[in-house]
């Protein structure tokens, strides 16, 4: 190795040892930061493949919320957001959306009926170009606390064991209001007779740069009409996108959207735990939808609806899901693009071309 | 492309060693936050991107720099294959200085995400929406970054093997502080 050189012999075997250290404490310091010397780590690729059912996952699809159907609309804002927030968005006007309506499943060809939770993913553009992301659920609240506990609710779901799920609520108190909701909340028929809650706490910023720490809902304006799972089985699999196409091609559907702020102390990291009755809401504007557009080509598709995706005058609070959904998404989204040959999966498993 | 000198100048220097902090902190945050879903995933984020925009404009600015006013001639009895790997390798760095940033913008455009640096800083999107195109680009972006350290991880020993084994003045025409030019005279 070593060639003639100019400075004083001497043996090279300490400094080639030396080099050979330092290069290996990068190396090494590189590895653990990747998490390939910590399994126990909880990643966004764990997180994702938990999502996924015994017979792995739809290829092309969103690795949650598989099932769904896009929108394009507007938010027309009445300016009473002004005062939390200095996004544009929230000065009067009308602002393009694109979004979709979804199903809380990683089986795109799941049932209407068999399916608890429904969602929304929502893109808000405004002038100055920037966009507002957001992905709501209808539960008024999120089944757990952490992101950690999430996982475990995950697995335990999946879990031969059939004490899995009883370990799970026991070490985890706060999913049986969840579980309360799942039992007693009316079905509908009708993805425009839902509420689509943001659950997660952001802070407002205002425009002298005061945070106002917040939680968001869309309320429907259509009236609300309880159905039976058993008869919403009967209407048919996909009742709920034959539903809201014909619905929306007769008239544009309504939401309100409402912006709850916190008072001092109400738990801003935990979406598991709503806050009290009595505070403070403003009604900032309506979503109108007013066009719907199969997935297959329609806008919403290619769209990762990414809660993180904030324009100036809303950011993340100490709410720990917000960063996790986005790195959890990040991935799905990696497979699901990658995948794209594969979607819809349905058809290419019909036509045989499933590898 | 040699200037004749026996160190780099003072500019030079600052910018390798101001981009080999850039670099390195872009590796950790990089395997760093595609690993975690912590609330620091957040800002790791945010970091990477505006770090990759700023090792952007700096290897541009490095590149120039370097056309103008070249780089000391390597040892005359340095071996030949060690030369043209020190020649291969310095491309492949510099190549990858300048892809490795445009590609994840462009995987990101091609992604349809909003392109936010701190500051509130927005970049236009490069490239329209393409599932196909986005997949090409997250692939490069993921596998030259690992090729792109492994390089990293050989351009430190080369240079250690240079300032320890061999003391033959190539780390000294790098090396940051003042001039040592009683080492370089050894030449």
């Amino acid at each position: 190795m070593s060639g003639p050189s100019p400075s004083p012999p001497r043996p090279p075997f300490a400094s080639l040892a030396l080099i050979a250290v330092i290069v290996a404490v990068v190396a090494g310091a590189f590895a653990y930061t990747a998490g390939w010397l910590s399994p126990g780590r909880l990643t966004p690729t764990k997180i994702v493949e938990a999502f996924a059912p015994p017979t792995g996952p739809a290829l092309g699809h969103r690795r949650n919320h598989a099932k769904g159907i896009c929108f394009t609309g507007q938010f027309e804002a009445n300016g009473n957001g002004a005062a939390l927030s200095r996004a544009q968005v929230f000065a009067a006007g009308q602002y393009p959306a694109i979004g979709r309506f979804n199903l809380g499943t990683p089986d795109p060809n799941a049932p209407d009926a068999t399916v608890r939770v429904r969602g929304m993913g929502l893109q808000i553009s405004t002038p100055d170009g920037q966009v507002w992301r957001t992905a709501m659920i209808d539960a008024p609240f999120f089944p757990v606390s952490t992101p950690k506990a999430f996982y475990g609710l995950l697995e335990a779901s999946h879990s031969k064991d059939p004490d899995a799920m009883k370990s799970f609520i026991a070490a985890n108190p706060e999913f049986a209001a969840f579980g309360e909701w799942a039992k007693n909340a009316p079905w509908t028929a009708s993805y425009a007779e839902e509420p689509y809650n943001g659950l997660n706490a952001f802070l407002f910023v205002d425009g002298s740069g005061a945070e106002h720490a917040v939680r968001w809902s869309l309320r429907p304006q259509a009236p609300i009409v309880p159905i039976t799972p058993e008869d919403l089985t009967k209407l048919g699999p996909d009742h709920l996108d034959q539903e809201i196409t014909d619905r929306v091609a007769k008239e544009p559907q309504r939401w309100t959207l409402v912006v709850t702020v916190a008072d001092p102390g109400d738990p801003t990291s935990d979406p598991s735990k709503a806050w009290p009755e009595g505070r403070k809401t403003v009604e900032v504007g309506t979503l109108v939808v007013q066009q719907i557009q199969a997935e297959r080509d329609g806008p919403c598709r290619d769209i990762n609806f990414d809660p993180t995706f904030l324009p100036n005058g809303i950011t993340v609070s100490d709410d720990p899901f917000p960063a996790a959904r986005s790195s959890a998404y990040a991935r799905s989204y990696a497979l699901r693009t990658a995948e794209v040959q594969y979607y819809p999966y349905h058809q290419q498993t019909a036509a045989g071309t499933q590898p | 492309m040699s200037s004749g000198g026996v160190r780099f100048t003072v500019l030079q220097r600052s910018l390798h060693w101001l981009m080999a902090a850039c670099i390195l902190a872009m590796f950790f945050i990089g395997v760093g936050m595609v690993s975690t879903v912590m609330p620091k995933y957040i800002p790791l984020l945010a970091t990477h991107k505006t770090l990759g925009m700023a090792i952007l404009v700096l290897a541009l600015i490095r590149l120039v720099v370097r056309l103008r006013y070249g780089a000391p001639r390597l040892p005359a009895d340095l071996p030949e294959p060690m030369k043209l790997a020190a020649h291969l390798s310095h491309y492949a760095l510099y190549a990858l200085m300048i892809a490795m940033p445009l590609i994840g913008w462009a995987m990101m455009s091609a992604s349809a995400y909003p392109i936010v640096l701190y500051g509130g800083i927005h970049l236009p999107a490069i490239l329209p929406q393409s599932d196909a195109v986005r997949t090409i680009l997250w692939n490069a972006h993921h596998y030259l970054a690992f090729a792109f350290f492994a390089l990293v991880l050989l351009h430190l020993a080369a240079a250690l093997f240079h300032a320890l084994v061999r003391r033959d003045g190539v780390f000294q025409s790098m090396a940051p502080g003042p001039s040592h030019d009683k080492v370089a005279a050894a030449e």
